[in-house]
């Protein structure tokens, strides 16, 4: 009976998580799908719970009361910190799944050797080496994100580095295929051990030489890798409701992947083993181009000429939390009769999404959040490109410089606009370290400053200002 | 051996439905999405209760809960900040 009961909430969770994502297709409908999501999990605790099985309820009280305690405040972070947070749920996710794998396996060596079968055991040994590879390569990424002092952010690598990495990866596994093999030797604990420890090095290795401008794409691996672990456990356990579950997050994470592959025009090797933003080329020869400095009175009176403004955001709007200001200076305009659209690159900021998230917590409404692919035909109708800490993903060299790490990357066309307004924390090159000319267009004009003391000054000239 | 067959049988099943539902995933919302999805696989909570809360030895046991309090994390901060950021999405 009470398995039965097991049985029957494990579909429903089931169905409700795959409602939860079908509704995740428009704004209007997701949060139904969190509902569902949360009624999905409600209903598979409930009835795991109640088994005659589980007699220590002491424990399970304190984990759960635990896990609120962090988790709450977790869920309160700033906006901009959304990619860390994420980041550190890839890690606990992978965490949970390493934990588990291990405690099952010392479980069955000291009370059941009966459940070592080769495909269980095989099964097992995955969870693990995934679980654990998981937790040490995103709690990396979220110091790498959260700019944690002791983690460097820049790419960190040295010769030999790949055959480094591969050779931890393959020791993990024949540790693991040992012991598959013999899971009741003497020496299979430490083996276990082993393959745990390899693993989490691995992790640690895997993502030490990445750098900022690639986290979208790893984000989406590593959550990838947890889904793919809590399959590994589903097999483990022989549940059809973890193996559905994990299957989802391991496609959505997958298929993400590719998104922010293609919009780098990069492949998943070259992410994990091409240690990007190290090639830092500076093209010595040719003549030097000079930036023409706009002041905030000049680009005041273009962006009140244009009819069309095509606002193209990037990390560095970010790191200024300067999307308040955007929407101060949208209302400005929009007030006007200017139309205002704004060009959302697949990987602007530091996870996929991160823009249209940021956007829309300064109340921009989401109908005029455009993606790269629509607003690129229209480029040349826009009078005003104005370009918000974004750099790499409007380099013109994307186009043709065939040496230049950005190459075949697909761009916002921001120099086809007539006018492009940008606004630049440094006079340094961006993350790549490679020189952007549509700075020294001829139709460029740059404005210098944190992003969101010049929007600020921007908006003062609307409001205050000679601009009626 | 039936057993692992039909496992592997809802594998394949459910990562097809994975693909063809989150491609249909309004790009507006891939943060949220990903927030979402990594509540949905924290599920692992019921292996990681079923380890602690069993008749198993102390050290086990701790494994589970400490595995428990990771799931448990993820569920909340998960599904929280999640409804959290769709409530900002606003067509006007």
């Amino acid at each position: 009976m009470m398995q039965a009961i097991g049985q029957f909430a494990a579909i429903a969770a089931t169905a409700l998580f795959i409602f939860a994502l079908n509704w995740m297709n428009a704004p209007t409908t997701a949060r139904r799908g969190v509902y569902a999501g949360v009624a999905g999990m409600l209903v598979a605790i409930g009835a795991t719970w109640i088994q005659p099985q589980i007699v220590h309820h002491g424990a399970i009280l304190i984990a759960i009361a635990a896990g609120f305690i962090v988790g709450i405040p977790l869920s309160r972070v700033p906006l901009t910190a959304v990619p860390q947070r994420t980041a550190l749920s890839h890690a606990f996710g992978g965490l949970a799944a390493g934990l588990v794998g291990t405690a099952e396996f010392f479980l069955w060596q000291q009370e059941g050797p009966e459940n070592f079968t080769t495909f269980r055991m095989s099964a097992l040994v995955v969870e693990v080496i995934l679980g654990f590879l998981t937790f040490t390569g995103s709690l990396m990424a979220t110091g790498k994100l959260q700019e944690v002092p002791w983690i460097p952010q820049r790419p960190v690598t040295y010769p030999g580095q790949n055959v480094v990495n591969l050779g931890v990866l393959a020791g993990a596994v024949v540790l693991g295929v040992l012991v598959v093999v013999h899971p009741t030797a003497p020496w299979a604990s430490n083996a276990f051990l082993g393959l745990a420890g390899l693993a989490l090095l691995f992790g640690v290795l895997l993502v030490i030489p990445i750098g900022g401008a690639d986290m979208p794409t790893v984000i989406s691996i590593l959550n990838s890798y947890a889904g793919l672990s809590a399959v590994a456990m589903g097999f483990v356990l022989n549940s059809a409701l973890l193996v559905t579950a994990g299957a989802l997050d391991g496609s959505s994470g997958l298929i993400l992947s590719i998104i922010m592959c293609r919009a780098m025009n990069r492949s998943f090797t070259n992410v994990l083993f091409g240690a990007f933003g190290t090639v830092a080329k500076v093209k010595a020869g040719g003549e030097q181009k000079v930036w023409k400095q706009e002041s905030v009175e000049g680009a005041a009176q273009l962006l009140e000429q244009a009819n069309l403004v095509v606002v193209i955001p990037g990390y560095g709007m970010a790191v200024a939390q300067a999307q308040h200001k955007v929407r101060e200076l949208y209302d400005q305009l929009t007030k006007r009769g200017i139309s205002v659209k704004f060009a959302i690159h697949p990987v602007a900021g530091r996870m996929p999404g991160h823009m249209n998230v940021l956007l829309a917590e300064a109340n921009i409404p989401y109908s005029a959040l455009v993606e790269m692919e629509e607003i690129n035909p229209e480029m040349p109708q826009c009078d005003v490109a104005l370009v918000i800490g974004a750099n790499d993903v409007v380099n013109p060299a994307a186009r043709y410089a065939k040496d230049s790490p950005i190459y075949g990357m697909p761009i916002i066309d921001a120099d086809k606009a007539k006018t492009v307004l940008a606004i630049k924390r440094s006079k340094n090159p961006g993350f790549a370290g490679i020189d952007n000319e549509l700075y020294v267009q001829d139709n460029t004009w740059m404005l210098f400053g944190d992003a969101k003391t010049v929007l600020g000054d921007l908006v003062k000239q609307f409001v205050g200002g000679g601009l009626h | 051996m039936t057993g692992y067959w039909s496992m592997l049988f809802v594998f394949v099943l459910a990562t097809f439905i994975g693909l063809g539902v989150i491609r249909r995933v309004s790009r507006l919302l891939y943060t949220p999405l990903m927030s979402l999805t990594n509540a949905i696989s924290a599920i692992a909570v019921v292996g990681s209760l079923a380890v602690a809360g069993g008749d198993y030895p102390k050290l086990i046991r701790i494994l589970g809960a400490v595995a428990l309090f990771a799931s448990m994390t993820n569920i909340v901060s998960g599904f929280l900040i999640t409804d959290r950021m769709l409530k900002m999405f606003k067509k006007q």
